[in-house]
């Protein structure tokens, strides 16, 4: 159900984006207002929801640690892994945001007669990963677009990128990567049982709104062939606050603008979130410091206990008789 | 046990998930997986609100007037309190990297015990009562309402996790579905829906310091029994103290080891560590429990728990404290005891007074762990030791969940155990250390009642150690926690019936060559030792052939 509704919700998106993009009134909708108001929403919505976030408290340290502890001195110290160090903790997160870390730990568990076996289970790291990169370097080509002049790196990456020269224009490894990693990703999704059963419709919904970017973009760059001095124009306007809808812009542009607005606009209020959730996770971002310093508790109360006084009034004879020392007789 | 299961019968555990929607798979509340309700009467003593008469077989659970705003006021208040809880309801991608690291997921195959399921349980709820999208569009948006069916299911997968934090280890975002179960445990408790194998000890432990309710002068017994104990197998008389002012140490640690075997084993090891090098220490009939059920309930019932420790330490003068084997008392010392007290004035940084070795890493909370004790003491050649007593085990060393991924205690105990055995084998990587499994009963779920759930939920471990037991003939596991000493007995027995289960300091203690000892032929067990006949006796000064 998940899957039919996610996917007919971006084929809705996509032909009123169709629609739109054809009837040169529209256009500016289309191609100005959407792309606007998208952004607006997912820059408030992200600071917004960083923010709420913010606002509660971390009232315990409580760090997954992942290695030796520091202790004695001669005992070797996971310095990453159990970090107690500013340091240690900024190289942790380090690993966590840019190599992906705890998800290259994963392992499969089978049971075979009787035995469980466990086995190290590196795709869903490496379909992880790849996509994340094939998204952001894709993100990071598209500046050529937005800015003038075009920055140095974005010329490098794009050069790099495009160095096979295959095809006419040639086709950028990222765009298959990006492209395949999405597929696996979906198809875990399909065909692994566990993950199946986990997946909501929030799930499928990105997987198919990146995979409509992604063929979009493709379309236009192989089939369409959309007038690039054209989007150029428009996407300098907008970068610009100075927005112009150039007219020779076919309907399949606008339907990719519609997609990657549609991310925007979804993005605070998803599970994209992780981006900004990922740096603020109480279990990897704090250093294992607890017996070494104190930590304030903001809303810390003095507890409600059984002092001893009270026990030795519950108890004075048994204990007299014990011979347990007392403190009145 | 509804009905026995041979352990033939309960390894046939499908893991895969049906094709229904987990939503709208109804819950069943089993004998033998669930536990029984708190007594009202142990809810009243510790003052936790709604007390009341339910059995969770009934579909009447006599839900107190109110529940629903109840449940979800406390959700909104604790999202306010932990920024833990809300990102954790926020960024879950369900990627599924969790859902084969839980015991029980892998013991029973149960779906909903895959540890993003569990989080789901109430995400769910967070999503179709607190957010926009899920209020509008419910279960489009993956949103729920809470009903009296959903909050049964709620409580049946919060007494279904051990808190163990293994799933914690591998998600990307290192979302903990421990801290959602204690976060939802705590919710329960706001309508007097605890289990009694938790509520109890709780209440015992408020008033008499300890979980089985031991009055002071039992206490005292106990340990006299085991004095004897050791006078008759090792030779030697030990007169300790109890809640003497003045002492330089208090020593704290779980009271299970004072009653049960094997945990008595390592009680009497630490009796014999501490006399063998003279240490100036009191036990506290007051502050008797190191383990925390508290834990288990609700943050806020583990303080008042934990607060006796510095209570203690404060009224008796000691300059720190030092811990004995355990794990989640562990957890809370480590991770909770500096944030929920006031620094005790009168303490000062623990440094060992055999060794001279300051406690750096503990120099804030000034409460160090007995293994870290040890194997400083072990490294400066302070403990007189024959590894060759304890030839007749072959150890490996089950690392406790609470230490390993709450703390990080990995090396100290195995430095310990490879200076105190000759033989020792490690279990398989991906169940040790950081990785490690639950014994299946943590988090007050050692009930007898749920004897299957915690015989599944011990699978993993069961399983690792019967690996090791084939391929080396590993006899012995090794462990840092009572809870473990109290529960691996019933999950070998079942599983690995040739496995026996001690603690680090037992072995230790085996090992310890006393000054003016008997002829040591019998182990802290009162077994005889393989080869160690009576004959032999005089042989003492070459005993390690
Ligand atoms: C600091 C930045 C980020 C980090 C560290 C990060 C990390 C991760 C990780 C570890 C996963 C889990 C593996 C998986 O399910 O594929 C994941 C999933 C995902 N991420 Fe990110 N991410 C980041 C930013 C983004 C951004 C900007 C997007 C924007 C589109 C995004 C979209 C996704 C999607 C759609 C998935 C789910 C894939 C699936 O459904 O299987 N992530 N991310
Ligand atoms: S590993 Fe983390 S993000 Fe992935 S399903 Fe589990 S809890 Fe969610
Ligand atoms: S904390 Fe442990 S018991 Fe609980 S869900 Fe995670 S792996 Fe399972």
């Amino acid at each position: 159900m998940g899957i039919i509704v996610s996917l007919g919700a971006v084929l809705a998106i996509m032909v009123v984006a169709w629609i739109g993009g054809s009837i040169s009134g529209l256009q500016p909708i289309f191609g100005v207002l959407v792309p606007y108001a998208a952004f607006a929403v997912f820059l408030i919505g992200f600071c917004r929801k960083v923010v709420y976030w913010a606002k509660s408290p971390v009232p315990f340290r409580i760090p997954t640690t992942a290695g030796q502890e520091v202790s004695l001195p001669w005992i070797k110290w996971a310095k990453l892994d159990n970090p107690s160090t500013t340091a240690g903790v900024i190289g942790r997160m380090f690993l966590e945001i840019f190599c992906f870390r705890s998800l290259f730990r994963n392992t499969r568990a089978d049971l075979r007669s009787g035995y469980l076996y466990y086995s190290p289970s590196k795709w869903l790291w490496l379909f992880a990963i790849g996509f994340h990169y094939a998204f952001l370097i894709i993100a990071l080509r598209h500046l050529r677009l937005f800015v003038h002049p075009i920055p140095g790196f974005v010329e490098t990456l794009d050069a790099v990128d495009g160095m096979f020269q295959i095809g006419i224009p040639p086709i950028y490894l990222t765009d298959l990567l990006f492209i395949g990693a999405v597929t696996a990703l979906f198809c875990r999704r399909i065909f692994l049982s566990k993950v199946r059963f986990i997946s909501l419709p929030a799930d499928y919904f990105p997987l198919f709104l990146l995979l409509g970017i992604g063929i979009t973009g493709l379309l236009m760059r192989f089939v369409f062939r959309v007038d690039i001095v054209s989007v150029k124009q428009l996407a300098n306007g907008l970068a610009s606050l100075h927005p112009t809808v150039p007219d020779n812009l076919g309907a399949i542009f606008f339907i990719h603008v519609a997609l990657v607005s549609t991310l925007f606009a979804y993005f605070p209020f998803s599970k994209l979130m992780h981006m900004g959730g990922v740096f603020m996770s109480p279990t990897r971002n704090l250093a294992n410091t607890n017996r070494m310093k104190r930590h304030e508790n903001p809303w810390w109360t003095p507890p409600k206990f059984h002092t001893y006084e009270e026990y030795e009034d519950m108890y004075r004879d048994l204990m007299k008789e014990a011979g347990l020392p007392l403190e009145r007789e | 046990m509804a009905k026995e299961l041979t352990p033939q019968e309960m390894l046939r555990i499908d893991l895969s998930p049906p094709t229904q929607d987990w939503m709208d798979i109804p819950v069943e509340i089993k004998p033998g997986i669930y536990c029984y309700p708190a007594k009202p009467e142990k809810i009243e003593i510790v003052g936790m609100p709604n007390p009341h008469e339910w059995n969770p077989l009934d579909d009447d659970w006599n839900l107190p007037e109110g529940w629903k705003e109840t449940f979800l006021e406390g959700m909104r208040e604790r999202l306010d309190k932990h920024r833990s809880f809300k990102i954790f309801m926020d960024i879950c991608v369900r990627c599924g990297a969790c859902a084969d690291k839980c015991h029980f997921f892998l013991g029973s195959g149960d779906p909903k015990n895959m540890p993003v399921v569990r989080g789901e349980l109430i995400r769910s709820i967070y999503r179709g009562e607190f957010t926009k999208a899920g209020k509008i569009l419910g279960r489009l948006a993956g949103g729920r309402k809470l009903t009296e069916e959903v909050l049964k299911e709620i409580w049946s997968y919060m007494f279904q996790c051990t808190e163990c934090r293994r799933c914690s280890l591998f998600c990307p975002y290192g979302i903990d579905t421990a801290e959602i179960t204690i976060i939802g445990r705590e919710l329960l408790n706001l309508l007097g829906l605890n289990i009694n194998w938790i509520q109890e000890p709780v209440a015992n432990c408020y008033e008499t310091g300890n979980h089985l309710g031991l009055l002071p002068h039992t206490f005292v017994q106990n340990i006299e029994f085991l004095l004897m104990d050791i006078e008759e197998f090792v030779g030697i008389k030990i007169e300790p103290s109890f809640n003497r002012k003045g002492a330089e140490i208090l020593f704290i640690t779980p009271s299970g080891d004072v009653f049960a075997e094997p945990g008595i084993y390592t009680l009497m090891g630490y009796l014999m560590i501490f006399e063998h090098i003279g240490l100036d220490y009191t036990w506290s009939t007051y502050a008797c429990e190191g383990g925390n059920f508290g834990f288990f309930t609700s943050l806020e019932m583990a303080q008042r728990l934990n607060a006796k420790m510095y209570h203690e330490a404060e009224r008796l003068g000691v300059k720190w404290i030092l811990g004995g084997e355990c794990g989640h008392m562990w957890r809370v010392v480590h991770q909770y005891m500096n944030t929920f007290n006031k620094p005790v004035p009168t303490m000062e940084e623990p440094v060992s007074p055999i060794t001279g070795t300051k406690f750096e890493n503990a120099k804030s909370l000034k409460m160090v762990h007995m293994s870290e004790f040890t194997a400083d003491l072990i490294k400066h050649g302070k403990l007189n030791l024959d590894p060759s007593r304890n030839d007749h085990y072959k150890v490996t060393f089950h690392d406790s969940c609470n230490p390993s991924r709450g703390m990080g205690m990995f090396e100290e105990p195995r430095y310990i155990i490879k200076n105190v055995c000759n033989h020792f084998y490690e279990m398989p990587e991906n169940t040790i250390r950081e990785q490690t499994f639950c014994c299946g009963s943590g988090s007050g779920l050692n009930a007898g009642e749920n004897m299957e759930l915690r015989l599944r939920g011990g699978l993993p471990r069961a399983n690792a150690a019967k690996y090791v037991h084939e391929k080396y003939g590993v006899n012995m596991l090794a462990n840092v926690c009572a809870i473990d000493r109290a529960v691996l007995p019933a999950s070998m027995e079942y599983w690995c019936p040739e496995m026996q289960v001690a603690g680090v300091s037992e072995l230790v203690a085996n090992a310890l060559i006393m000054e003016g000892e008997g002829p040591r032929t019998m182990n802290l067990r009162g077994e005889e030792i393989p080869g160690r006949a009576p004959a032999e006796e005089e042989s003492e000064g070459n005993e390690d052939v």
